[in-house]
């Protein structure tokens, strides 16, 4: 027989075990399901069917795109190859402009109709996200 | 000039590290007592850095644009207040003021632990070198701060008006007290385990630099947090952004350290988890650092792309590593321990449990974090992992951690029994029926959300209860736990009870709702120093009485040539009334965004309180 102390580890070696792969299971099973995917509008040019998921574009604020109406907020992004119409009500941040980059998040309506529910702020007006350049120069 | 001496100085301060090296070793083999010379050249060192940075802010403040770093952060507009903080507004003059938080902690730690053994204030002075010169030699090699240009150029670049606030101002060099702070937590626990040295009079040297290492990282993040909410003007507090959990991660593995260190002081159990602790937390900070400033992850933090900074930080971070886990590995013995096992109601099992909550969170956090920059590495997938994500991870195990906060303190080392406990059944009852109406009128109908406020109230009466009855005894902790449950209520209720209006106006027009009408009356312009401010004046009204007139702002700053907006904050302690507004290109109409925040203030204050807690325990030992 084993004495008390070995079974306690062994309990105890168990619990730590079972919590862990609990803990990783969680996580990743959490992480599938809320991760948001960063997509140019080439790509979504490109996809085969429509993603109900939540997603991120991102590009160019084409030239005189941007147009506001009291409750909402139109504009296209483009990655000068392809484009989307945005649709958007909701806070703007200070350096969204034309001919400036920006990432949207929200989900699809069609391939060429986006509904944002965030447009993303950035901090510096010469900066450009890495996402929008990889999407511009098409990765 | 300054620049000039501020340079040699860095020079200056290497060669001292190189000294002490000498000396160290030599102080190691030699004699029995601590030779003062370290102390001295530590000092001298930690005056020559402190020379180096006054240099450099002296650059700032003349506006001396010799200097890259000047030239490249600051602008001769700039309010004499900015120039100053500007010094650390960039990654070179950052970096300088890490430095000089390394040499101070050391000095501080030589002179305040005359009663420790030699070997181990040398070991642990040396260690500190290690990373003292890894750090000076980064800051010359690859971003010195006193670079020249010549020509020199007539006007600067400015400084990114965001960062021209005043929270904003003190932020870095309160944060970097608590990260840096790690520092000597993580040289000490290498000294004292490669001499063997872990032990409860060490538990309780260690635990003071613990206190001021948290205390400052607390303060230093609330900071940041308070400066987003009504700079960013996103009207939240937390917003689970890469560089804030970055902060986070150091904080969970202080605060797990911590309360592991009450357990070895008091019954010498978990000397390993200690100092893995320890190395963790430093590593933390080291490689939180790391992301921030090689530009992997995005945000106003990353003031350069250089790859080669990067590359530096990344191989230093593992030559620490590998040094922590050979330290750890061949000379950290853990025999020779007593092998009191406890009972499982006892105080250390609520530690216990608290620790793996907490290692929980920070598993979390961490895989948050890094998961898209290795998915982007691996598969050049881009990807964001937002808020859902850790309110699913983390809010439903606050439930235990909570109660787990509110029991643990009440049970007795190594064994407890519920006797003369009736008080903890009947404020749980009050806390759930409390909840359950709080609930009910609020009209949320989640089962989680009941038990959530159950177990944050419950902690709450716990705490308040145990402030009259106990008096002074366990003060510090029934502060800082009483904090935490308010934080916790005060997150709850905020969430719940906000409520907020975005629209886009032109000036004249007025929103109306069955709430509230809001009217913009009227735009005006004002000049100030390096902006133009274009202030607007809305009228809130609610049942035709007017509630508020708020007059957020925007500014157009002149260099760099960036619009910012402030919001219109009006606080009490009931609520917050935030207002921002936003000019679209090119169109007439401004976009506007009006938020009622219950309780903001509250998430404020029982952050300071929090720390509070932290602080009297610092002072506990005096009284």
């Amino acid at each position: 027989m084993y004495g008390r102390k070995v079974k306690l580890r062994f309990f105890f070696i168990l619990l730590i075990f079972v919590t862990l792969s609990l803990t990783i299971f969680l996580i990743l099973k959490s992480l599938e399901e809320n991760v948001v995917f960063f997509q140019s509008p080439s790509e979504i040019k490109g996809l085969p069917e429509l993603n109900k998921k939540k997603i991120r574009v991102g590009g160019m604020v084409k030239n005189k795109s941007i147009s506001v109406q009291a409750e909402e907020l139109n504009f296209i992004i483009t990655d000068f190859k392809n484009e989307i119409i945005v649709t958007y009500s909701g806070v703007v941040p200070n350096l969204f402009a034309e001919g400036k980059g920006v990432v949207a998040e929200g989900y699809l309506k069609d391939k060429n109709f986006f509904l944002a529910t965030k447009i993303l702020a950035k901090h510096d007006e010469n900066y450009m996200p890495p996402e929008v350049k990889a999407a511009i120069e098409g990765k | 000039m300054a620049s000039l001496i501020g340079s040699y100085s860095l020079f200056f301060s290497l060669g001292f590290s190189v000294l002490i090296l000498f000396f160290s070793f030599k102080n190691l083999k030699n004699t029995i007592n601590f030779d003062n010379k370290l102390l001295s050249l530590t000092f001298l060192q930690l005056l020559f850095i402190i020379l180096s940075f006054f240099g450099l802010i002296i650059a700032f403040i003349n506006s001396d644009f010799s200097n890259s770093t000047v030239f490249n952060h600051s602008h001769t507009t700039k309010p004499l207040f900015y120039k100053i903080s500007g010094t650390w507004g960039n990654h070179e003059g950052s970096l300088l003021l890490w430095l000089l938080v390394l040499t101070l902690f050391i000095f501080l730690f030589l002179i305040s632990s005359k009663k420790q053994p030699k070997k181990y204030r040398v070991l642990t002075l040396l260690f500190q070198q290690i990373i003292i010169i890894g750090f000076l030699i980064f800051l010359i090699q690859t971003s010195n701060p006193f670079a020249q240009i010549y020509p020199v150029p007539s006007e600067g670049l400015g400084l990114n008006p965001i960062l021209q606030d005043p929270a904003l101002a003190i932020h870095p060099p309160i944060l970097y007290l608590g990260y840096v702070g790690s520092s000597i937590i993580f040289s000490s626990v290498l000294a004292a385990s490669s001499t063997n040295y872990i032990s409860k009079e060490w538990a309780k040297h260690i635990k003071q630099w613990i206190l001021i290492s948290w205390i400052f990282l607390t303060l230093g993040i609330l900071l940041g947090s308070i400066w987003a909410y009504y700079e960013l003007g996103w009207g939240g507090f937390w917003f689970w952004d890469p560089v804030e959990n970055v902060s986070l991660m150091p904080w969970l593995a202080l605060t797990t350290l911590f309360h592991c260190v009450l357990v070895l002081e008091k019954k010498l159990l978990l000397t390993s988890w200690v100092v893995i602790l320890s190395i963790a937390t430093f590593t933390l900070s080291m490689s939180g650092t790391f992301l921030v400033r090689s530009g992997i992850l995005n945000s106003v933090h990353t003031f350069a792309n250089d790859p080669e900074r990067g590359l530096y930080i990344l191989i230093f971070l593992f030559t620490l590593i590998f040094l922590s886990l050979f330290v750890f590995f061949f000379f950290h013995k853990t025999d020779g321990q007593n092998n009191t096992s406890f009972f499982w109601l006892s105080k250390e099992t609520s530690i216990l449990i608290n620790n793996w909550f907490m290692m929980y969170f920070l598993a979390v956090v961490l895989i948050g974090t890094i998961y898209p920059i290795f998915l982007d590495v691996l598969t050049s997938q881009k990807i964001s992992v937002g808020p859902p994500f850790y309110h699913k991870l983390i809010i439903p195990f606050l439930i235990p951690f909570l109660l787990a906060m509110a029991i643990g303190p009440k049970l007795n080392w190594i064994k407890s029994n519920l006797q003369n406990k009736s008080h903890l059944l009947l404020l749980f009852a009050i806390s759930l029926i409390l909840s359950f109406l709080i609930i009910r009128i609020l009209e949320i109908s989640f089962l989680v959300n009941t038990i959530l406020f159950t177990s944050a109230f419950y902690l709450f009466f716990i705490t308040l209860r145990d402030f009259f009855i106990k008096g002074f005894k366990n003060l510090a902790q029934n502060i800082a736990h009483f904090g935490f449950s308010l934080l916790i209520l005060s997150i709850l209720f905020n969430n719940f009870l906000s409520t907020e209006v975005i629209t886009n106006l032109k000036v004249g027009e007025t929103y109306k709702s069955d709430e509230l009408t809001i009217n913009f009356e009227k735009i005006e312009k004002i000049k100030k120093q390096n902006f133009e401010a274009i202030i607007g004046k809305f009228n809130v009204k609610s049942d035709n009485e007017l509630v508020d007139i708020l007059k957020p702002e925007l500014r157009i700053y002149n260099q760099p040539n960036i619009v910012t907006s402030e919001a219109d904050i009006k606080t009490n302690l009931l609520s917050d009334k935030f207002m921002t507004m936003n000019l679209v290109q090119n169109q007439e109409y401004f976009n506007i965004r009006y938020q009622i925040k219950p309780f903001m203030i509250w998430i404020w204050f029982s952050v300071i309180i929090i720390s509070f807690g932290g602080l009297f325990s610092f002072f506990k030992k005096k009284i």
